[in-house]
């Protein structure tokens, strides 16, 4: 008996607001949290199996052209290297998210710096390693361009939009803006790196490997493999970050797959911190016009955002930095025009909230250069213009909590306190409070789900969901606790493998909302059971028992067998005739050395809203690390290439600056109470990202009031902030 | 990594006996020797481990100081006599890296880390100070971590070292035992050689020479500041950095000792620079007249062009802030 859903229809009912157990939505503890802080959960790379060898991948030290040579014979037998594999079937690229086939494959043919093109296979990783930095390798050199300004850009037809006449409006406002913004590159950076280890038995292929969306993973590694994906298991479980760069298969889980096979032994290939850097997803650097307009009472007449990204060639993917433009504010006169420039560079790809991140940022830097010119508050001017609908489509939004999160975080973080520009100072620091906007898309995205009442009354989830250090065994399991009224600790939920239900993976913010509602569905389904059970149309289930009439039973013993439910959630009508979003607002406060131009935040606070929210402490965390990334993106975090052959210089994280700990003040994170009917059957939204889509803006708009510079180049490090200070 | 053998010493004269011959190299912390052999930029044939030696120990000597080469970072820090006569030095420690590091790094070895240059620590790239006559990536490339004094032709590179710029200041003098077992002292000032022809050579160090301790004299100034100025908060190497040991001599400068970090291929001092300040009033224009004298012969790459009027800020803030007393 499953339950399946297709939201053609608002999920008015709100099931999840009458049950009993009172679980969903409160900040319980992770259930896996034990085991990680232990070493107990045990990731891919960390798998002790018999007769493991392992494999370490040799990097392309030429831009562009083929490999002509490799001398395997001068590494193979020294200090134990078995071999050195180079497979056609091996990757050029990474798969991007979603992909569902194998992408560029060939490493012989070389696209970048840094492309993995063979892999070294020895009884040791030290072995391997000196193997892979040894191996003598000649090359065909090509040509090659790596300036994204020096090329002629592609203009993709379907990704220019124009309504009304923009350059009138520009002409005839009152107030307009005309700047351009750029944003560096930024690799996702996981803690975990990525890492795989291939077993095979026969003709079946296990993998286990760290990845954010199984259901895909394993039909590109068997597409890549060149084997039928009944035949790939890949297992997940704990996932040490993901941000984007696991989202697809990347080098290591071919590579892995192949020399296993070959070797007929289980290898072990994880890419060390410079590979993540060199061969994994690349967010690209953005160069940013906006045309901003409004009339003289500060109503915005003019939206106009043009883009120009970087992308290896004959990738589909670009940047998608326009993604919320089109009803972030209002304005009838509207273009959005968006430029790929062909570059040998590491392939682009998803990194933290693509799309947004970057646009949402620095549309909020272009916004608060508005408000300035109209003379109006920066908070007020953005509830002015926030659109009845969306001014693109015309389109009703789900909800839209703009207004409420803009408001309730001004007032708790104290920014009628804001000075103008330069007025405050305390000893070598300059003061300042700058603000932004949050907007993130919201996706639901097809997920099944299995549950299972056991006969002892506990119950088991199950799909090939991921848990990327986002909470997800925390949210099914209260999801689960909350509809079957068990307690939480009576819950286990099984994650991470793809012989499970198929769930969307972790990816775009749509995880929580989606598995957690085909979590939902499963569990109303195996309800029905119960009270048929109990022969009564309604039941009330608390704390393991279910309730109905004057009856109360314990859901141990209440059936002989287990009770299984299938829950499958698939997005319908609801997405389509709604424009979806999450919202919020951020604050922040940071000084700015008057001396060297150093900027420390001082304080940040964010108010968001992402329909319900399924566990507070998760749903905070996740905002947390979105407002520091948002501290790494304004002041530090910039992927440096060599202006000559485009390679990544700063590939470790010495060089690559994420903020640690000192950079990282008291962040203050609020949740707004909402539903968003229309959004899943559970009306939760989608916050994974939320909190980086805008947040470096609120920084750099901090910064122009603490000392009156506007750094329109990220990141503001003390260079660009210093060129402009006085002595 | 390269297969190498391992000895571990139990004194001094063992490890410069087993320290002989071209592939060796000693280790204490090894937190930048190992980072450096797992790339493949460092490939010893031999590790000399001299943690067991009898060079710990922080004791007096004379008026000063005598640090024992393997001193860690942490303890130098914390040191009492250091924190209360040395603070510009316990500053500067404390400044870099991260605890976990400085537990493990010693005296020694911050003063022999290697660059950071992104270039010498990629082997695919040319780089005359790994490989010598191979050429100098850094010109042309990615230059905000590199020189803007003191650089050659050949290397741009800057010397890391925090604790080293404090120990100029404070005119600091090596101590060093050669394979003759004979001890020399060497001031701090003539142990970093520039890079000329030769980046690959960066101390007057012999072959087979141990670094056995860091002799610090009396501080001649009582006015300590050690400015650090970096790309983020924590952990992250000085872009320009300024150790200032100054001494009053009622309204004019009696003393005036100043070092640079993150601007030279070797921690910087120019004794001009100090000459011109000593026996002067403390005034902006005689400020003003040390940054220029400073950064007379500075010349940017590009990439680091801002060191320069950084380092111009720096000095100048940092005079300001010794000469009225807020050094700490």
């Amino acid at each position: 008996m499953n339950k399946h859903l297709k939201m053609d229809r608002p999920a008015t009912e709100r099931f999840l607001d009458e049950t009993a157990q009172n679980v969903l939505g409160t900040p319980m503890d992770r259930p896996d949290g034990p085991a990680k802080a232990a070493g107990q959960a045990t990731y891919a790379h960390e798998w002790q199996i018999e007769g493991l060898c392992h494999g370490v991948l040799v990097r392309a030290t030429i831009p562009a052209g083929r490999v002509a040579r490799i001398d395997a014979d001068a590494v193979t037998g020294r200090d134990g290297v078995l071999r050195v594999i180079s497979d056609p079937r091996m990757l050029r690229v990474p798969a991007q998210g979603g992909a569902n086939e194998a992408p560029d494959q060939g490493p012989d043919e070389v696209a970048y710096l840094g492309q993995p093109i063979a892999l070294v296979v020895a009884e040791t990783f030290e072995a391997a390693r000196d193997g892979a930095l040894a191996l003598p390798v000649e090359y065909d050199p090509a040509d090659f361009t790596v300036d994204p300004d020096a090329v002629e850009p592609e203009v993709p037809k379907k990704k220019q939009a124009s309504q009304g006449d923009l350059e009138a409006a520009m002409r005839e406002a009152a107030h307009s803006v005309d700047v351009t913004y750029t944003t560096p590159g930024h690799n996702s950076a996981a803690m975990e790196p990525h890492a795989a280890i291939a077993v095979w038995n026969g003709d079946d292929l296990l993998l286990r490997g760290s990845y954010q969306m199984l259901k895909y993973n394993r039909n590109e590694l068997a597409d890549a493999v060149g084997i039928d994906p009944a035949h790939v298991r890949i297992l997940s479980p704990y996932v040490g970050g993901g941000f984007g760069s696991k989202l697809g298969i990347t080098h290591e889980a071919v590579a892995a797959a192949l020399a296993s096979k070959e070797l007929g032994r289980p290898v072990s290939v994880t890419l060390s911190r410079q590979q993540v850097f060199e061969t994994t997803m690349r967010r690209s650097e953005t160069r940013q016009r906006f045309r901003l307009a409004c009339d003289a009472e500060g109503r915005m007449t003019a939206v106009g955002h043009e883009v120009l990204v970087s992308q290896l060639p004959g990738q589909q993917f670009s940047e998608p930095v326009t993604q919320a433009t089109p009803f972030a504010y209002a304005g009838p006169n509207r273009v959005i025009g968006h430029r790929i420039a062909r570059v040998n560079r590491t392939c682009a790809g998803s990194v933290r909230a693509p799309g947004e991140a970057v646009g949402i940022t620095a549309m909020e830097n272009a916004m608060d250069e508005l408000a300035e010119a109209a003379g109006i508050d920066p908070v007020q001017f953005r509830i002015l213009n926030i659109p009845e609908k969306d001014p693109t489509s015309g389109k009703p939004f789900s909800s839209h909590t703009l207004e409420r999160a803009l408001r309730e975080g001004a007032e708790r973080f104290g920014w009628s306190e804001r000075r103008a520009p330069g007025q405050r100072r305390e000893g070598d620091w300059l003061i300042g409070m700058g603000m932004a906007s949050a907007i993130r898309v919201n996706i639901l995205a097809e997920a099944k789900a299995r549950v299972t009442l056991e006969p002892d009354g506990r119950v088991l989830v199950e799909t090939d969901m991921t848990d990327i250090g986002t909470g997800t065994y925390s949210i099914l399991t209260q999801v689960a606790s909350e509809t079957l009224g068990v307690s939480t600790d009576r819950v286990r939920v099984r994650l991470g493998d793809t012989d499970l239900p198929p769930g969307p993976g972790s990816g775009g913010s749509w995880g929580a909302a989606s598995s957690g509602s085909a979590v939902y569905l499963a569990a109303r389904a195996v309800r029905d059971r119960i009270a048929e059970a109990m022969g009564a149309d309604e039941v009330t289930l608390k704390d393991g028992h279910a309730i109905a009439g004057n009856r109360r039973v314990d859901l141990a013993g209440l059936f002989d067998g287990p009770v299984t439910a299938e829950g499958h959630v698939e997005p319908g009508k609801t997405m389509k005739e709604t424009r979806q979003s999450s919202f919020g607002a951020y604050f922040c406060e940071v000084a700015v050395n008057a001396v060297t131009g150093e900027t420390r935040v001082r304080r940040m606070h964010g108010t968001f809203a992402a329909g319900r929210i399924l566990n507070a402490k998760t749903a905070s965390s996740q905002c947390l690390g979105g407002m520091t990334f948002g501290i790494g993106m304004a002041l530090t975090e910039e992927l440096l290439h060599d202006p000559r052959d485009g390679h990544i210089v700063n590939r470790d994280l010495a060089e690559y600056h994420l903020p640690v700990n000192a950079d990282v003040p008291q962040i203050d994170v609020v949740l707004l109470e909402e539903r968003d009917d229309y959004a899943s059957p559970i009306q939760a939204k989608g916050i994974g990202e939320l909190g980086i889509c805008g947040a470096a803006g609120a920084v750099t708009n901090a910064i122009y009031n603490a000392c009156g510079v506007r750094v329109r180049d990220y990141p503001a490090t003390l260079d660009k902030v210093l060129a402009v200070l006085p002595d | 990594m390269k297969r190498f053998d391992y000895a571990r010493a139990a004194d001094v004269a063992e490890a410069l006996r087993e320290g002989q011959g071209d592939g060796a190299a000693f280790i204490a912390g090894g937190t930048n020797l190992l980072d450096l052999m797992k790339l493949r930029v460092l490939t010893p044939d031999r590790l000399v481990d001299i943690n067991r030696l009898a060079l710990g120990g922080i004791e007096r000597d004379g008026d000063g100081l005598r640090i024992g080469a393997l001193v860690t970072n942490s303890d130098l820090a914390a040191d009492e006599t250091v924190r209360r006569d040395y603070p510009v030095l316990s500053r500067a420690l404390l400044a870099g890296a991260s605890g976990q590091l400085r537990n493990k790094a010693t005296t020694g070895g911050n003063l022999l880390q290697r660059t950071r240059c992104y270039y010498f620590y990629d082997i695919a790239m040319p780089c005359n100070k790994r490989d010598p006559g191979s050429g100098c990536q850094a010109r042309g490339g990615v230059t905000r971590l590199h020189a803007i004094l003191g650089g050659s032709d050949k290397c741009i590179a800057t010397h890391p070292s925090d604790m080293a710029v404090a120990m100029l200041a404070l005119k600091a003098e090596v101590e060093v035992e050669g394979t003759d077992g004979a001890r020399r002292r060497v001031p701090l000032d003539d142990f970093y050689v520039p890079p000329g022809d030769t980046p690959q050579v960066e101390t007057v160090l012999g072959a087979g020479e141990l670094i056995t301790a860091v002799i610090l004299p009396l501080p001649a100034g009582d006015r300590q500041i050690y400015a650090k100025v970096r790309d983020r908060a924590s952990y992250a190497f000085a872009l320009v950095s300024c150790a200032a040991v100054i001494g009053m001599d009622g309204d004019r400068i009696g003393h005036a000792a100043l070092a640079f970090g993150g601007i030279a291929p070797r921690p910087w001092r120019n004794a001009e620079v100090d000459g011109l300040l000593t026996g002067q009033a403390p005034s902006d224009d005689l400020f003003r007249r040390a940054a220029d004298l400073l950064l007379a012969d500075a010349k940017g790459h590009g990439g680091n062009d801002f060191k320069i009027p950084l380092a111009r800020r720096v000095l100048i803030d940092t005079l300001r802030k010794a000469t009225r007393g807020d050094a700490a």
